[in-house]
C-alpha cells in the first residue's frame, strides 16, 4: 500500500540537510508567501517551490491525495472570496476593470481575478514546501530540529511521534476497511457519495480506538524509560549543521530580505499591474 | 542478605474500582534471584509488576496500604523515574513499545531522556546492541523486524541502562514457540552477564520453565496463592485450581495416574525423573482408544498453485494448494510473516494473486468482490476493536444485513438468532464498551456468522488470553463447528490450539506450503516443527523416554482423551 505524506528514505541533498535547516527554511518561506502579494516574488516562489519539489525526488503517489483535496478547498476558498467580497481586488487595486456582469452586485472584474490569483499563488508556493518539508524529514530528526529552534522537547516529541504512527494509522485504517467491505459495506467509488463518506467516517471510531490503545501503549513505555525526567534531553540523531545547511539557511534568508524589498518597494503588499 | 524487592501487608487499590486488585501481600526477592510469576488474566500479576516498575501507582492511580520496598528504598518516594534506575520493563507489546524511528535511537530513548552525551551514547547503544544480538540491525526501522528481533531490540533498550532488577511482562506472548523458546535462553544468558534480578510475567509456564528458575510465585485473585520451587509446584494441583495450563507431560501423566512428586524434577521433560511413571503411561497408551478417523466432506475452498508478491519480485507466498473440506476445523500455522495472513487476504480478496485459482464450491472466485466473498467467506479479524463500529451490540451484529438492504424483520430474526447461537442474547441491548475482550470477540463472530458464511476464518482467535479465556473462545468455536455445522480456519502459531482443537494442521514455512496432516503428526516432525518455528510437543519427549514406539500416535490418543474429558465437563456443566 502506498503511504501518504510519511517520511521515506532517498538520497538527495534535501534528505542530508540537517532538520534544523529544512526546518527554518520551510518557516521562513511560509511567512514570506504569507505576507507577499507581489505576483513577481509569488511567480519566483512558485517556481523555486516545484525545482526543490523535484529535486527531493518526492514522488505523486506519496502526495498526491492530499494534493487533490488541497486544491478542492483551494477552489472553496476562491469562490467563497469571490461570494463574500467580490470587490475586493478593486479596492485594493484603486481601479475597476469589468469583464462581465454577472446579476446583482456581481461583477466580475480584471482586478477581482488578478486578487484571487495571488491567493492561489499563495496556496501553490506553500504546499510544495509543506510536503518536501513532511516527507525528507526523518520524524526523530525532526523533533531534534524544532527542541534546537527552541520548542520544549516534550512538545517537539509529541509531534514527532505523531508523525511516525501516520503509516501505521494508515495500516490500520486500510485493515478496518477491508474487514468492513467484506462485510458489504461499500467504499469504493460504486456507492453513492454521501454514502460513501457515512461509511468511510464509520471507521474512524474503530480506528479512534485501536490509536488510543496505542498511545496508552507508548506513553506508559516512554515513562517507564524516563521521559520527562529532566527540563532538556539530548538526542541520538542529532545532526551537526554542515556547509550546505549554512549555505541553506543564509541563502534562504537573503531570499527573504530581497523578497520582502520587492515586495515593499512600492509601499504595499500589492503589485499593482493595473497603475 | 537484604531482598531488592520486599512487599509486606501490601495491598492496592485502583481508583476507580471499589475492591482491593492485590490483598494483603508478603513476598521477598533476593538480589540475583530469576523469579516466574503465573496467574490468569485479571489475578493481579500485572499490577504486582506494575507497582514494582512505578506505573502503579504513578500512572495508574490507586491507595496503597502496607509497606513495599524497591532496592531499599520506598518506591512511592522514589517515583517512577527515581524506579527507573533500579526496575527495567520490558513490555509485552512488542509493536506498541518502541518509541524510536530506528533500532538505534529506540536503544538510546532512556540514555537521551538522561541527557548523555552523544557520543557516550553511541558507545553504550553499540554495547548493549551487542549484548542481544541486534548490531546488524541498528538503522533498521523497528517495525520492519521479526517479532523476536523486536523483543530483542525492547531487551537492548532497557539493558543499556545498566538496571538491576530486570521486569519482563509476558515477553512469550506475541511468539511463535521456537521464538519463544530463543527468547528464554537470551533472558538466561542477560542474567548470568549482567547478575541482574529477574521478574518474568507468563502465563505460558511450560514454555518459561525451558531455562531453570529459582522460583515460581501463583497469583490468584490478588493474592499470592504458592511462592515455591518449580518442581514443587509442578507437584501440587494449585496449577490447575488456579486456570493455569500445566505443562502438557504433567497432564499426560495425571491422566496414566502417576503422582508427581518434587524429588521427580518435573520442571524439565529431558531430565525428569520417570522410572516410577514408565509402566503406567505404557499401560495408559495401549488402553487409551486412537480416534476414529473423520469422514471427509465434501470439497468447499480450494486454492491451486496460488502466487503472491507485494512488490512483483519477493515472492511472499509461492505455489500454495490446499483443499478445505465442509465441516472442518483446521489451522494454517506458521511463523509470524510466513505468510499465513497473506493467504487469508487473497482467499477474501483484499489482494490479488500473481497465479493460480481460488476456487468455492468448485466456483472459481477470480471475478468476485471483496463483498461477494465476505457474505460466504467471514474473516474474523485478530483484534475485535478494529471490526467494531457501531455502539450497540444488535445494531452490529446488524450491520452485514442492513447494507444488504434484507427487510427490519428479518434482520431481527437473523440478530437473535445469532445471538443465541453466541450466548449474546441476553446482552442484545447493551453497549459494546460495557462487554468483556471475550465478549467483544463472540460479537465479531456474531457480525460474521448472521450473513451465513460457508467458512469463517479466524486470525489469531486466541492471542494474548490467559488460558481461560483460550478455552471460553475455543469451546465456542467447536461448538459452532461440531453442532452448526461451520467449516473453520485458524490463522495460528499457538501449538496448544492446533493440538487441542483441530483435526488438521497446514504448515507455511517462508511463503510455501510445506506440510499438511494431523497436528499431532506435524508436532512430532522435527524437521518440520524446526522449519516452521514450531517446537515438538513435550508429549514427543515423553513418550520416547517411556519406551513408547509410536510417538505420534500417542499424541493422538492423548488429544482424544482430553477432547473427551472437556466434552464430559460440558455435560456436566449443562
Amino acid at each position: 500500500m502506498s503511504r501518504v505524506l510519511s517520511y521515506e528514505e532517498k538520497d538527495t541533498w534535501i534528505h542530508r540537510l540537517s532538520g534544523v535547516t529544512k526546518l527554518v527554511f520551510f518557516l521562513v518561506w511560509s511567512v514570506v508567501s504569507m505576507i507577499s502579494y507581489d505576483t513577481r516574488v509569488l511567480l519566483v516562489m512558485f517556481v523555486l517551490s516545484f525545482v526543490v519539489f523535484a529535486m527531493s525526488k518526492t514522488e505523486w503517489r506519496q502526495v498526491g491525495t492530499v494534493f487533490k483535496l488541497i486544491l478542492l478547498f483551494l477552489a472553496l476558498n476562491l469562490i467563497a472570496i469571490f461570494i463574500f467580497s467580490p470587490d475586493q481586488g478593486a479596492k485594493i487595486y484603486g481601479s475597476e476593470t469589468p469583464i462581465v456582469h454577472l446579476f446583482g452586485r456581481y461583477t466580475l472584474t480584471m482586478e477581482q481575478l488578478f486578487y484571487e490569483f495571488n491567493v492561489m499563488m499563495k496556496y501553490l508556493t506553500v504546499i510544495p514546501a509543506v510536503f518536501m518539508f513532511i516527507v525528507t524529514t526523518n520524524p526523530s530528526e525532526f523533533a531534534a530540529a524544532l527542541n534546537r529552534v527552541g520548542v520544549s522537547y516534550k512538545i517537539s516529541y509529541s509531534v514527532a511521534i505523531a508523525l511516525r504512527y501516520i503509516p501505521d494509522v494508515q495500516e490500520d485504517f486500510a485493515k478496518i476497511k477491508h474487514a468492513k467491505e467484506a462485510r458489504g459495506v461499500e467504499m469504493s467509488g460504486k456507492a453513492k457519495l454521501m454514502d460513501r463518506i457515512r461509511n468511510v467516517a464509520a471507521i474512524i471510531f474503530p480506528l479512534i480506538f485501536s490509536s488510543m490503545d496505542r498511545i496508552d501503549v507508548v506513553s506508559n513505555a516512554m515513562e517507564l524509560r524516563g521521559f520527562g525526567k529532566h527540563k532538556k534531553r539530548t538526542w541520538y540523531m542529532r545532526r551537526p549543521l554542515k556547509r550546505a545547511d549554512y549555505a541553506v539557511i543564509l541563502g534562504t534568508l537573503l531570499f527573504a530580505a530581497a523578497a520582502m524589498c520587492v515586495t515593499f518597494s512600492n509601499g504595499s503588499r500589492f503589485y499593482n499591474p493595473f497603475a | 542478605m537484604e531482598p531488592i524487592i520486599e512487599f509486606q501487608n501490601f495491598s492496592f487499590k485502583y481508583r476507580s474500582q471499589k475492591e482491593p486488585t492485590l490483598k494483603d501481600i508478603n513476598l521477598a526477592i533476593y538480589p540475583g534471584e530469576k523469579v516466574l510469576i503465573v496467574g490468569p488474566s485479571g489475578s493481579g500479576k500485572s499490577t504486582l509488576a506494575h507497582c514494582i516498575n512505578g506505573l502503579v501507582p504513578f500512572s495508574y492511580t490507586g491507595e496503597v496500604t502496607g509497606t513495599y520496598r524497591v532496592g531499599g528504598e520506598n518506591p512511592e518516594k522514589l517515583g517512577i523515574f527515581g524506579l527507573s534506575k533500579h526496575v527495567g520493563t520490558v513490555l509485552q507489546d512488542t509493536d506498541g513499545q518502541f518509541i524510536g524511528l530506528t533500532v538505534a535511537e529506540d536503544i538510546a530513548f532512556a540514555l537521551e531522556n538522561d541527557c548523555m552525551k552523544q557520543e557516550e551514547m553511541f558507545r553504550r547503544v553499540d554495547e548493549a546492541a551487542e549484548l542481544v544480538d541486534v548490531k546488524a540491525l541498528l538503522d533498521h526501522a523497528p517495525g520492519a523486524l521479526s517479532g523476536g528481533q523486536k523483543q530483542r531490540v525492547s531487551m537492548a533498550g532497557v539493558l543499556v541502562c545498566d538496571v538491576d532488577i530486570l521486569l519482563f511482562d509476558e515477553p512469550l506472548a506475541n511468539l511463535d514457540p521456537a521464538t519463544g523458546k530463543r527468547t528464554i535462553e537470551l533472558i538466561d544468558r542477560i542474567k548470568k552477564e549482567k547478575q541482574a534480578t529477574i521478574l518474568i510475567i507468563e502465563h505460558r509456564l511450560e514454555d518459561a520453565l525451558y531455562r531453570d528458575v529459582d522460583r515460581v510465585i501463583v497469583v490468584g485473585d490478588g493474592r499470592i496463592v504458592a511462592d515455591t520451587t518449580p518442581d514443587a509446584l509442578l507437584a501440587t494441583d494449585i496449577l490447575a485450581s488456579q486456570g493455569i495450563r500445566e505443562p502438557l507431560y504433567i497432564t499426560a501423566l495425571k491422566h496414566a495416574g502417576c503422582v508427581i512428586e518434587p524429588g521427580m524434577h518435573p520442571q524439565h521433560i529431558g531430565t525428569m525423573e520417570l522410572t516410577a511413571c514408565e509402566s503406567a503411561l505404557r499401560q495408559w497408551n495401549e488402553n487409551t482408544k486412537l480416534p476414529e478417523a473423520e469422514k471427509p466432506g465434501e470439497e468447499l475452498l480450494s486454492v491451486e498453485g496460488l502466487d503472491f508478491s507485494y512488490d512483483g519480485k519477493t515472492p511472499v507466498l509461492k505455489n500454495i494448494s490446499l483443499t478445505v473440506r465442509r465441516g472442518e476445523m483446521l489451522a494454517i500455522v506458521g511463523k509470524n510473516g510466513a505468510g499465513k495472513s497473506t493467504l487469508s487476504s487473497l482467499i477474501c480478496g483484499f489482494l490479488k494473486p500473481d497465479a493460480g485459482v481460488i476456487r468455492l464450491n468448485g466456483e472459481d472466485i477470480r471475478d468476485w468482490s471483496i463483498a461477494e466473498r465476505g457474505e460466504r467467506i467471514g474473516l474474523v479479524m485478530q483484534n475485535p476493536n478494529q471490526m467494531i463500529s457501531n455502539p450497540m451490540i444488535y445494531d452490529e451484529v446488524a450491520l452485514g444485513l442492513t447494507v444488504r438492504g434484507v427487510p427490519a424483520e428479518e434482520i431481527k430474526e437473523r440478530v437473535h438468532k445469532t445471538l443465541k447461537i453466541c450466548g449474546l442474547y441476553p446482552f442484545r441491548n447493551w453497549p459494546v464498551s460495557a462487554l468483556s475482550f471475550g465478549q467483544k470477540k463472540r460479537v465479531t463472530i456474531a457480525s460474521i456468522l448472521v450473513l451465513n458464511p460457508d467458512v469463517l476464518i479466524l486470525d489469531e482467535p486466541t492471542a494474548g488470553q490467559d488460558y481461560r479465556h483460550y478455552t471460553e473462545i475455543m469451546e465456542f468455536l467447536k461448538e459452532l463447528n461440531e453442532q452448526h455445522g461451520i467449516t473453520i480456519i485458524m490463522i495460528t502459531h499457538d501449538m496448544h490450539l492446533m493440538l487441542e482443537y483441530t483435526n488438521r494442521a497446514v504448515v507455511i514455512a517462508d511463503g510455501a506450503l510445506i506440510a499438511d496432516g494431523t497436528p499431532a503428526s506435524v508436532l512430532t516432525d522435527e524437521e518440520v516443527a524446526d522449519r516452521a518455528y514450531l517446537k515438538k510437543t513435550s508429549l514427543y519427549d515423553l513418550a520416547v523416554r517411556c519406551g513408547i514406539g509410536d510417538a505420534t500416535q500417542f499424541v493422538e490418543r492423548f488429544i482424544a482423551y482430553e477432547r473427551e474429558l472437556r466434552k464430559q465437563e460440558r455435560k456436566g456443566e449443562a
